[in-house]
């Protein structure tokens, strides 16, 4: 510590570090809070929102190009009969996605995040001002394709769901644990290609189990439809329980 | 991961403090990132002194505090130190562990002015 000023520096009292008689000298200030806690406090209003409404909301992450949109249209083509859906769309640039989803017929919101590489609670509450999800609807929230800064950013959703695609490494789960420790559900996608890749499902899912004991899987392809009908089933339990 | 807008958080609490804790500078930033937490301190300071320009922690000092990672395993009935989330105990092999120190990201003081 410094001897002339306390101020936990090691210095010499130089005219650049001058103490001038008169000047207030530096103090401590304790805040002891956690560099989120903004973007938790929005997350916890959006989650009264939902609660409120009964709304099933799911928050879905993958690396980019994992069939995140494809399995969305599919997902959607199937429920939309007895189910009300509404989409929320991260991307960083352009509305693509957001159209992709609009052509199913359920009203879909973009947010594109610039320079940001995730979405946060603040940007989502807002959307639902525009969007009015209906009561006892399911919200999916696309999020940016990346498997790193998602993970640490709670949006007020129910579960995190992680899309991984065989066409992916099977070491994905170890490489990015964060991702896979945060979500409740992976779906393993694109398994119709299993046949032409070395991908070791068996392996991957030991990986994921290893970052995450508690995690569900639920193998599928958007293409194929194979796995579409236990995942249909996955949401429908999910949402009852909200009700 | 997002250390740009982790530092875009980290200001914004330093500028509403201010009002509160009655200060017109921020000459030091305390802040406790854990070996977990997936925060890169590296990141964070060169993100720290870009997003601080022009602000009242212009010339802010920015103190890490590194917190390793720690993890209860049940098997030794004891706390291990770990470096990933998934890693299995250091000394038996098992795992799950169950973690309990090292995923914080927090600020932890000022020095203001």
């Amino acid at each position: 510590m410094c001897g002339v000023c306390g101020c936990g520096d090691q210095h010499q009292h130089s005219p650049k570090h001058s103490h001038i008689l008169g000047l207030s000298p530096t103090r401590m200030v304790k805040i002891e809070q956690d560099i989120l806690a903004k973007n938790n406090h929005y997350a916890a209003e959006n989650r009264r929102y939902f609660t409120e409404r009964q709304m099933l909301v799911l928050n879905l992450v993958s690396s980019p190009g994992s069939g995140k949109t494809t399995l969305l249209t599919e997902t959607i083509e199937r429920l939309k009969a007895d189910t009300e859906i509404a989409v929320i769309e991260g991307d960083q640039q352009t509305s693509r996605d957001a159209e992709r989803i609009s052509a199913t017929g359920v009203p879909a919101l973009q947010i594109n995040t610039g320079k940001g590489c995730h979405l946060e609670a603040q940007r989502i509450g807002l959307a639902l001002d525009s969007l009015q999800p209906k009561a006892q609807s399911v919200l999916f929230i696309e999020n940016v394709g990346n498997l790193v800064c998602p993970s640490g950013f709670d949006l007020g959703e129910a579960h995190k769901v992680v899309i991984l695609s065989v066409t992916e490494g099977e070491d994905k789960p170890i490489k990015y644990p964060d991702m896979f420790h945060a979500a409740n559900l992976m779906l393993l996608n694109k398994i119709d290609l299993l046949p032409y890749l070395d991908f070791d499902v068996e392996q991957c899912l030991a990986y994921a189990k290893q970052v995450n004991p508690n995690i569900e899987i639920i193998q599928l392809s958007a293409k194929s439809g194979q796995g579409l009908e236990e995942w249909q089933t996955w949401i429908k339990n999910q949402q009852a329980l909200q009700a | 991961m997002h250390e740009l807008s982790l530092c875009e958080s980290v200001l914004q609490v330093l500028e509403q403090q201010a009002q509160i804790e009655n200060y017109q500078t921020v000459t030091a930033v305390y802040l406790e990132i854990g070996a977990l937490s997936g925060v890169d301190p590296e990141a964070m300071r060169f993100c720290f002194d870009s997003v601080v320009q022009g602000s009242l922690a212009e010339k802010a000092r920015l103190e890490i505090i590194e917190i390793a990672g720690q993890a209860w395993c049940s098997a030794c009935n004891a706390n291990v130190l770990v470096e990933q989330r998934y890693e299995s105990c250091p000394n038996c092999g098992s795992y799950p562990l169950q973690i309990n120190d090292g995923d914080q990201m927090r600020i932890k003081q000022l020095e203001v002015a």
